[in-house]
């Protein structure tokens, strides 16, 4: 697979592209701030989610079996998913029992994480994306960029071209009001048609037993409001303790995700419908393992609000696929290498450590703390290019040892300035590819010392 | 008697821009500090952290308490090697009985002026519109300066000095404190984005009208030169203490 590098460089060359791709998302973050700066209690709401979060994480066991008990009291089906292969199983199962032909889903990007609608495809199911971005990237047969916003990376007059080859809208049309009436009409109808609903789940309440759904579009209460069977899915990191905690929550969200002070519909969900069904999928793949360790566990607060991905400066330039990752951006550069560190062994380094994810993040991940963590890991683990490892070792015996270090800066002065440009900017040296190496001093620092201050 | 300070002068400011240390230590000294520059530092050992290569790194944060302990206080004109003292050093020297008192008198060069040293006011002229790039470590590391993510009463001694300095005029940013793309050995790995990192910052600051681009870390402007200089843009590059010591 690609690196990171190699992709976000693919990225980068269609400069005009990429700007755009940038500056898109820089709207959002300058909407998600001035949301933020008009409430002065933004830092303390941010250290009380994280602390709340902090306690879920610790608490799992706990948590999960009360809110298993309280949801179970409610007339819903709880099951347990070890990692993807057993959620599909479980989602299959139940839609077999229930002869469901067709599925309309709302975003989730846990079933993105388990590949669940091309699972229930090979099954002969049909599964439509109702949130409208997901639905555009779908109709594209691609997995959402952006966690969020899953269609970002596209632009209207594309989606024109899409829309036009799927579903016959007119050629060149590009205005997004006429698109999006086209696209709810289409959806609608496969809202009518289908005969179950499955949907993310934002937060679970572990005392209540209930559940929120949070969506811009309202596709989520349609989906589940048409038909019988209702299925949950949601990873176990999604509890909170009480009802009493949400409105932190849901004020944390929306901001961060988009500026918006709440989103447009906050569903919340209490058990099934008198005559209907509802099956809650509790999914680990994972996360117990992350849960069990001190440096990554606080990647587990993670609420998927996108704010991290806004402000990263490197995501805005390289776009979600160059991360090949069901969750892209800083938060995904740690869960990856955590799933496989492999496989994602360029992700911690696809970053400037420059800290603003850490800042923007509103449950207070130290995210570019864990990515340096994850680069020392991939180190032990042996992961990293020779290359670099080399030229780490010969820096660190050089740096120990102040004569060489003097002698090797001597030298340069000495050589640098009379070799012939060639020799300097040449595909070897990738700083000076678009940029001019410094130029070389006469002396060093420490050679104008000895010779200019009196004292040593 | 005046405080002792052992002047760190990280490895590539050493070696390539003398005159950033020169200015430090005459700014310094202006305003009575008693400077002395330990010959035998070499590096605080970030790159090697920062590409996750730490067991090369223990050595030379060991050797920097060595060198540096005896001090009063510890000053560096680069905000990112101060917050690798003191903020990344915890796993090597956590439990070496000086470290916490390292921690807590290394600083960076703005930082002791306007603290310690309680300069509040510089005299001179610089009659130029001055960009002020906000270097990510000093900024969300050191908390130097407010950053634009978090909310509260927005503050920055570095700023207030260089505003009190007649002539100065600070230009106003689009993005007023987003990274401009060097990230160490990320500048060499992930080259084609910290490019365009490095060209939007540039850019913003021409946009700005910025004639001289000053910042608290060398290493930012490092990069951001070697792109104005490649597009001979007519910005001129100045670490802060550069401005400082052109006034005295
Ligand atoms: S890591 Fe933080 S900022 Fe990023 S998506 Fe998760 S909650 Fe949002």
């Amino acid at each position: 697979m690609p690196s990171h590098p190699k992709l976000a460089e693919a990225f980068v060359k269609d400069k005009e592209r990429a700007k755009w791709h940038d500056q898109s998302l820089w709207f959002v973050r300058s909407k998600r701030d001035k949301a933020v700066h008009q409430l002065p209690e933004w830092e303390l709401l941010r250290e009380q989610a994280s602390k709340i979060k902090s306690y879920v994480i610790s608490h799992l066991p706990d948590l999960l079996e009360q809110f298993e008990k309280n949801a179970t009291a409610k007339g819903v089906h709880v099951h347990w998913a070890r990692d993807a292969k057993e959620h599909n199983e479980i989602v299959h199962s139940i839609l077999e029992k229930h002869q469901v032909k067709r599925v309309v889903k709302s975003k989730s990007m846990l079933t993105e994480e388990c590949h669940l609608n091309p699972y229930l495809e090979r099954h002969g199911i049909e599964i439509v994306d109702t949130d409208l971005g997901e639905w555009i990237v779908q109709l594209q047969d691609k997995p959402p960029s952006h966690i969020v916003m899953p269609a970002i990376h596209i632009k209207k007059e594309e989606i024109g071209e899409l829309f036009h080859e799927k579903l016959g809208t007119e050629k060149g049309a590009s205005d997004p009001q006429y698109l999006t009436e086209s696209a709810r009409q289409h959806l609608r109808r496969k809202f009518i048609e289908a005969d179950a609903g499955i949907t993310g789940v934002n937060f679970a309440i572990a005392d209540t037993g209930g559940f929120v759904v949070c969506t811009n579009e309202g596709n989520a209460d349609l989906g589940t409001s048409l038909n019988k069977l209702h299925i949950a899915c949601m990873g176990i990191e999604k509890l909170i303790p009480r009802a009493d905690d949400l409105g932190v929550f849901l004020r944390l969200l929306a901001r961060s995700a988009t500026g918006q002070p709440i989103t447009t519909y906050s569903s919340h969900f209490h058990g099934p419908k008198p005559d209907g069904e509802m099956h809650i999928v509790l999914l680990d793949n994972g996360r117990s393992e992350i849960s069990g360790s001190d440096e990554f566990r606080r990647s587990l607060n993670c609420i998927r609000c996108g704010a991290c991905m806004n402000t990263c400066p490197v995501y805005r330039r390289s776009g979600g696929y160059s991360y090949s990752n069901t969750i892209p951006g800083p938060i995904g550069s740690i869960l990856g290498p955590a799933h496989d560190t492999k496989k994602h062994s360029s992700l911690p380094f696809a970053c400037s450590l420059c800290a603003s994810c850490t800042d923007v993040c509103p449950v207070k991940i130290d995210l570019h703390h864990q990515l340096l963590t994850w680069r020392k890991e991939i180190r032990l683990k042996g992961l990293l290019p020779f290359s670099k490892r080399l030229s780490m070792k010969m820096m660190g015996w050089m740096m120990q040892a102040p004569r060489l270090y003097q002698f090797a800066g001597t030298c340069a002065r000495w050589v640098v300035p009379y070799l012939p440009r060639f020799l300097l900017y040449n595909r070897f040296n990738a700083w000076g590819k678009q940029r001019e190496l410094p130029d070389i001093p006469k002396q060093s620092f420490r050679e104008w010392m000895k010779k200019n201050h009196d004292r040593k | 008697m005046a405080p002792q300070v052992g002047l760190f002068i990280p490895c590539y400011i050493d070696q390539l821009y003398p005159q950033v240390g020169i200015a430090s230590l005459k700014i310094l000294e202006h305003f009575g500090a008693d400077v002395e520059y330990p010959e035998s530092q070499t590096c605080c050992g970030q790159p090697m952290a920062n590409t996750g290569c730490t067991n090369e790194v223990g050595p030379l944060a060991l050797r920097f308490l060595e060198i540096f302990k005896s001090y009063d206080a510890v000053v560096c004109p680069s905000g990112s090697c101060v917050s690798m003292v003191k903020h990344h050093y915890d796993e090597y020297l956590g439990d070496h009985p000086d470290y916490k008192r390292l921690k807590e008198k290394t600083f960076e060069f703005c930082e002791y002026l306007t603290g310690p040293m309680g300069i509040k006011k510089l005299d001179g002229q610089f009659p130029h519109k001055v960009g002020l790039h906000q270097s990510c470590h000093g900024l969300r590391e050191l908390r130097l300066a407010s950053s634009s993510e978090v909310v509260g009463e927005p503050f920055g001694n570095a700023r207030e000095l260089l505003e009190s300095i007649e002539g100065v005029e600070i230009t106003t940013l689009q993005r007023p404190d987003e990274c401009c793309g060097f990230g160490g050995t990320f500048a060499v790995a992930e080259e084609a984005v910290s490019c365009m990192m490095g060209e939007d910052r540039v850019y913003d600051h021409e946009q700005a009208g910025t004639e001289v681009l000053t910042a608290l870390d060398m290493s930012c402007l490092m990069h951001m030169d070697g792109i104005i200089r490649r597009q001979k843009k007519p910005i001129r590059v100045m670490h802060i203490a550069e401005i400082f010591a052109e006034c005295l």
